[in-house]
């Protein structure tokens, strides 16, 4: 007899995904039955094999194993988002923390936020002469909003207490910030953070299709040109599993952070 | 009589965008060191304004503040301040928020050892030694308002300034932490100012009661001196007339010279 917590956990929590897994494949199957330049989910599981049974090879600069193209995206994310982080936060503290530079940079702010992030592709390209800086550039762009918005958000959220506190005990600045103003915003601050990096991902791929070199975006692209249509479907799980991952990683660490 | 906290002539407006508001007219007391003051009075008199003018965290618009014969220009440590929700902060363990305040106040002149021992003595005075390494979050309410009044006191003010400092506890743990108070303040010499709607703990705790008129342009309607012998059991009180003589003139004051419009 099957214990009865273990049968709720497979009934309710476990067969739910299991069965629109299995739904999405069948149907992919059907449509590459019926369309015979699909690749059918078999044909793909085993040209994935093949791939990740050597990620890491160099046969020349545009024939690297798909582990280099994975990396080098997330160097790039990981630069444009640094700078983005070491500039935006700041800025976000400084905004939440004075109406009159808040007011200062709103116009700009509002309007530089909705443009697509590759429109400022072209400018990377004119100002850095190179492709790769101009990658870094898009996703630096393309991050920064949510982080300013984000902590200028948490910092004009900080509940009144916490500053009397601060002015009964007669703090310095620095203190405030230390011990009031950086924990309190810390929260605001992660989901910044966790939308700027999302945006981030989504942006690579595209600004490498455009910039070309090394990683998944140029790589879809390359496949494309080569006409090797399981690797573009490779491409999209290994990019939309490498974004979870990254979701589910900062989701923890913010779980971490509130309790 | 010493002279200790004067407010002389204040008085406080604000300007809303409905317009001014005349908060405080014409307030005129004076606090003698040691001794302990209620602020009683209906909500929207103006009670907790007296308080933060006291504090410093507001300015009159009028009149002056003195504290020890210095004007008050805005808060300090000299005036430890106990808000109603504690104001405790979330991410720092009881030690580490009264030690914030010692901090400030004796770091310059005292080692760090030093500092913790202050910590230390100020929880142990509240009878939290024990919590000491806990969060705000794992603590009751009744303990957290423990921790605030330690933090007000580690600063070792020369005046204690309470902003209904029980009034979002149950009664049961409002009267356990009023004997504790009043031990506290016997100990410690205490000069306090306390803002609460409660007459029977403005009563038992107070030397003098402060019963403010109704607002806009609040004022102090009648000084009422309780002259109650100390140190005071709630018990012995409950049937001693001279008491409920006090306790019946404050609120006469309150539900007859000053009935709220709404109510009558």
């Amino acid at each position: 007899m099957m214990n009865s917590r273990v049968k709720h956990f497979l009934l309710h929590t476990a067969l739910p995904p299991l069965i629109g897994l299995s739904g999405f494949v069948l149907l992919w199957s059907l449509v590459a039955h019926s369309n015979s330049s699909l690749p059918s989910p078999m044909q793909t599981w085993e040209s994935a094999l093949k791939l990740f049974s050597d990620p890491f090879y160099r046969n020349s600069p545009n024939d690297q194993g798909i582990g280099w193209n994975i990396l080098f995206s997330l160097e790039r994310v990981g630069t444009g988002f640094g700078m983005a982080a070491a500039l935006g936060i700041p800025l976000g503290f400084l905004i939440g923390r004075f109406p009159f530079l808040d007011k200062m940079t709103a116009p700009i702010i509002s309007l530089l936020r909705p443009v697509s992030p590759l429109a400022w592709l072209p400018i990377g390209l004119l100002v850095f002469k190179s492709a790769n800086p101009a990658a870094i550039w898009v996703i630096f762009i393309s991050s920064i909003w949510p982080l300013i918005i984000n902590t200028a958000m948490g910092v004009r959220q900080l509940p009144q207490d916490y500053l009397n506190v601060a002015r009964v005990l007669n703090l310095s600045e620095w203190k405030i910030f230390t011990t009031i103003l950086f924990p309190a915003t810390l929260p605001y601050l992660l989901t910044g953070v966790r939308l700027s990096i999302g945006t981030a991902w989504l942006v690579i791929v595209a600004a490498e299709m455009l910039t070309g070199g090394v990683g998944l975006g140029f790589w879809v692209w390359d496949e494309w040109n080569n006409l090797n249509v399981e690797h573009i479907l490779i491409a999209i799980f290994v990019v939309g599993c490498i974004g979870l991952l990254l979701e589910q990683v900062l989701i923890w660490l913010a779980g971490r952070v509130r309790a | 009589m010493q002279k200790f906290v004067q407010v002389e002539q204040v008085n406080m407006t604000f300007h809303t965008r409905q317009g001014t508001f005349v908060a405080l007219q014409d307030i005129n007391l004076r606090i003698a060191k040691g001794e302990f003051i209620s602020l009683i009075g209906h909500s929207g008199c103006g009670k907790s304004t007296l308080l933060n003018l006291i504090a410093g965290l507001l300015s009159p618009t009028d009149g002056v503040l003195l504290c020890a014969e210095r004007e008050i220009a805005g808060p300090g440590p000299e005036r430890g301040v106990v808000f109603q929700n504690h104001s405790l902060l979330p991410w720092l363990t009881c030690f580490q928020n009264v030690y914030l305040a010692v901090e400030r106040v004796f770091a310059a002149t005292e080692s760090k050892a030093q500092l913790r021992e202050r910590t230390d003595a100020a929880l142990a005075l509240v009878h939290l030694s024990h919590a000491a390494q806990k969060y705000p979050h794992e603590i009751s309410g009744g303990m957290k308002q423990r921790v605030g009044i330690a933090r007000a006191l580690s600063m070792q003010p020369k005046v204690l300034l309470l902003d209904e400092p029980f009034g979002a506890l149950d009664a049961l743990t409002r009267a356990h932490l009023q004997d504790e108070l009043m031990k506290i303040v016997a100990e410690t010499q205490s000069t306090v100012v306390m803002v609460t709607h409660d007459v029977d703990e403005a009563v038992l705790l107070s030397d003098r009661i402060v019963m403010m008129t109704n607002g806009p342009a609040a004022t102090i309607g009648d000084i009422l001196h309780v002259d109650l012998p100390k140190p005071r059991n709630r018990l012995t009180l409950a049937n001693d007339p001279h008491y409920h003589a006090l306790r019946g003139a404050v609120l006469e004051f309150l539900y007859q010279k000053q009935a709220h419009k709404e109510a009558a």
